[in-house]
């Protein structure tokens, strides 16, 4: 009998950490979603300002076209190893997930390091964002995606730091999937910024 | 707890490995469209925005789980919400300038 009291006390408090779970998840999707109109507002902005280059060059002359797709692979990739990561995180193998989450890490790193490249070129070049409208719609959209994915990449050393510590817990395993949400929705924006700013730019 | 309602909210290493070759699939194609000029003017970009809702369309099914499952729905439902905002948005904002360029043109 006192196994069963015991079983049942699991069980309720399994039962709370599933709800507090779900309700952090939804409040968090909510802030994503919060975030996407942030976006869809800066994308409104680029497309009304794409072809006001002031006599300055447009994407058709600036944009490298093999470069942008080895970024959108590392940020595909990317999203692929976290999803490895919470699917390590469900069968409770903790150096698993650490080993997903640094590749994560990795990859994501690369892609800021060659965005960081490609602003660096232009700036030099003197197509910076006081260029032209379009160069600041450009810097804008571009540099808010990438400091999106700046912020990612702190939180995911933070949380690797915390799994090391205490492992895979309720608490850790509801970070885990917070930033599971907020990776790949890094990596739909970037879609988006692939096709709209970089394909249609070279059209 | 079932298997299968495991699966549909938490996805699975096979979901996983479908949605990645989809979406590697889907980025080569429009850029191939693209890069290597095998299409032109309107339907190129019509071709490519169509690519890109795909895309969206396997992240949101196969990295984020999006479904018709009780758990899911409400993220579901917001989602719907927030696609009809952007759409206000993005479109209200291109159509109106749109009008405004065309307005402010000789003719």
């Amino acid at each position: 009998m006192s196994t069963e009291v015991l079983h049942n006390n699991h069980d309720h408090h399994h039962d709370h950490d599933a709800e507090a779970t779900s309700k952090v998840l939804f409040g968090f999707w909510i802030y994503i979603m919060s975030d996407c109109i942030l976006f869809a507002s800066i994308f409104a902005t680029y497309i009304v300002l794409h072809g006001n280059t002031f006599g300055g060059p447009s994407g058709k002359e600036l944009f490298e076209m093999p470069y942008v797709l080895i970024e959108t692979f590392l940020l595909l990739i990317s999203s692929f190893t976290y999803g490895l990561a919470m699917q390590a995180m469900y069968k409770a193998n903790k150096s698993q997930v650490m080993l997903w989450l640094s590749i994560t890490f990795l990859l994501g790193f690369g892609f800021i390091c060659m965005e960081i490249n490609e602003f660096h070129h232009l700036i030099l070049e003197g197509n910076g964002p006081s260029r032209s409208a379009f160069l600041s719609a450009f810097f804008t959209l571009v540099g808010t995606h990438g400091l999106h994915v700046t912020c990612g990449l702190v939180w995911m050393i933070m949380l690797m730091l915390q799994l090391n510590k205490h492992g895979i817990t309720a608490v850790t395993s509801r970070k885990l999937g917070c930033l599971s949400l907020f990776w790949h929705f890094l990596d739909i924006v970037w879609i988006f910024v692939f096709t709209i700013v970089y394909l249609m730019g070279v059209m | 707890m079932s298997h299968s309602t495991h699966d549909s909210s938490h996805g699975s290493v096979k979901s996983y490995i479908v949605g990645f070759i989809l979406s590697i699939v889907l980025t080569i194609i429009p850029y191939w469209l693209v890069v290597g000029h095998v299409m032109a003017g309107d339907s190129l970009v019509f071709t490519v925005v169509l690519f890109a809702i795909a895309q969206l369309l396997v992240q949101l099914i196969f990295f984020l789980h999006l479904g018709t499952a009780p758990e899911q729905r409400n993220n579901t439902l917001s989602f719907i919400f927030t696609v009809i905002v952007v759409v206000l948005i993005a479109g209200g904002s291109l159509w109106v300038m749109w009008n405004l360029n065309y307005n402010m043109m000789d003719h």
